[in-house]
């Protein structure tokens, strides 16, 4: 048994079919849980309430950066082994990354305003993730201009390979051309921890929930990918006949 | 790779607007910026360089449908395709073209322009040999960009935003040394990065752009 068995559309369409009811549950769960347990911590004392909006602003920033990168993963196993569902769930992945960094910027903005006192600052981590955006989007362009299905996979995961490279050389690029206002990262593996455990916990979870809400909303997707594919075989066999 | 190169400078010049017409464009930008911002030369002075390399960005970025779209209409490029000469040569030579009609142009321009908006005649040293070091990267990215889209029938707009993101670090190192030179700084950091980008472009760019274009011509 290994994983490339789920290349197979029928086998993959079986599994996910089984398996969704319990990942929306879970993060529903996690996400619900987290952000009403976060939402009734009690203020910070310097930020008061708006510390909150980091329950919503870190996980989907997380997930911005963890979903280019699984369209990666899954562009570099459609360039090198012409698997359809992985094109499909990197196809599918894309707008779901797109929302999160949407997500993230917003709540950041809702936040520096009071903190900061600035909506937007010209900041590196603000600017990657507009650049961040910026190859989000035209991914998604370049997938909804191209009407031969195979043509457009095999084009969005060569830029998706360029567009990754250009995306990390502008993260350090942008690091050389403004020194930050925002502050470094809150949870790190090594540093030890920066943040107090009433935050950290809640964070946790909806971490968690964010990952699963994107793994549920991933095979949503990918499975109305694959039945779109369908759709327009049994079309063609139909116009044929 | 000598034939292919002189037939593409020979179709851009006899074209008409080959070498001019970036350069015009260029020269329509940095005298439409005055009126924009106001013709003091304290508040030109600090915008200068990124005008200028944004000039030199968008004189390119309009070039770029030309690289390979004309001979993908009349059917050179599937010829091209079979040819004994590999296809990523023939990207980088068309890039190469590319740089020579619009890139160089524009270098020999730019010192002239740059006096326009009030840039230190210190600074000019380093604008030429940003643009000189950075508009390789931005053609040989241009016909990556310019591969993906050339089977679109309008691909003139995705181009610009498939490509315009891959041009932040060559803009950013650029404006960068500029500025520096124009403090009287050093600029070897900036100088350094950007001919890593242009290396880097230049090595690895054609076998992307050529497998783009394989895959439109399948």
């Amino acid at each position: 048994m290994s994983i490339w068995e789920y290349a197979n559309p029928v086998k993959f369409m079986r599994t996910s079919g089984a398996i969704l009811p319990w990942v929306v549950a879970g993060a529903a769960i996690c996400t619900v849980t987290g952000l009403v347990w976060g939402f009734l911590t009690s203020d910070d004392y310097r930020q008061g309430s708006t510390v909150k909006i980091v329950f919503l602003h870190v996980p989907a920033a997380m997930m911005a950066i963890n979903i280019w990168v699984m369209m990666l993963v899954a562009s570099l196993i459609w360039l090198v082994r012409r698997h359809h569902v992985s094109a499909l769930a990197a196809k599918a992945a894309a707008p779901i990354g797109a929302v999160m960094t949407v997500i993230g910027l917003i709540t950041g903005a809702v936040w520096g305003q009071p903190m900061w006192g600035t909506w937007w600052e010209w900041d590196p981590r603000l600017t990657s993730f507009l650049i961040l955006l910026l190859f989000y989007i035209g991914y998604i362009a370049l997938w909804s201009a191209i009407e031969d299905p195979d043509s457009a996979a095999d084009l969005t995961a060569v830029l998706c390979l360029v567009g990754s490279v250009f995306a990390l050389l502008s993260r350090y690029a942008v690091l050389f051309w403004n020194q930050g206002l925002h502050q470094g990262a809150s949870l790190s593996v090594q540093s030890g921890e920066r943040m107090s455990a009433v935050y950290r916990y809640p964070l946790y979870l909806t971490m968690l929930g964010f990952g699963l809400l994107f793994l549920a909303l991933l095979l949503v997707r990918t499975r109305t990918e694959i039945r779109k594919r369908r759709l327009a075989a049994l079309q063609a066999r139909e116009m044929r006949a | 790779m000598i034939a292919l190169l002189k037939r593409d400078l020979r179709l851009a010049v006899r074209a008409g607007g080959g070498f001019g017409l970036g350069v015009a464009f260029f020269l329509i930008l940095c005298a439409l910026v005055p009126f924009g911002v106001g013709p003091d030369s304290g508040a030109l002075r600090p915008i200068a360089p990124g005008i200028l390399w944004l000039g030199a960005l968008l004189a390119c970025l309009l070039s770029l449908d030309r690289i390979f779209a004309l001979d993908h209409e009349d059917g050179s490029l599937d010829l091209l395709a079979t040819s004994p000469l590999p296809l990523e040569g023939a990207v980088a030579v068309k890039a190469l073209a590319h740089w020579i009609t619009t890139g160089l142009p524009l270098i020999v321009a730019a010192p002239l322009f740059g006096i326009l908006l009030h840039l230190p005649g210190a600074a000019i040293p380093a604008l030429i040999v940003s643009l000189l070091l950075g508009t390789p990267a931005l053609s040989m990215l241009g016909a990556f960009g310019a591969a993906v889209t050339v089977g679109l029938r309008r691909g003139g707009l995705l181009l610009s935003l498939l490509v315009l993101p891959l041009y932040i670090p060559t803009l950013i190192f650029g404006t960068e040394m500029i500025r520096r030179g124009q403090e009287g700084g050093s600029i070897a950091t900036p100088l350094l990065f950007l001919a890593g980008i242009t290396a880097g472009t230049l090595a690895l760019i054609p076998f992307a752009a050529a497998a783009a274009l394989r895959i439109n011509l399948r």
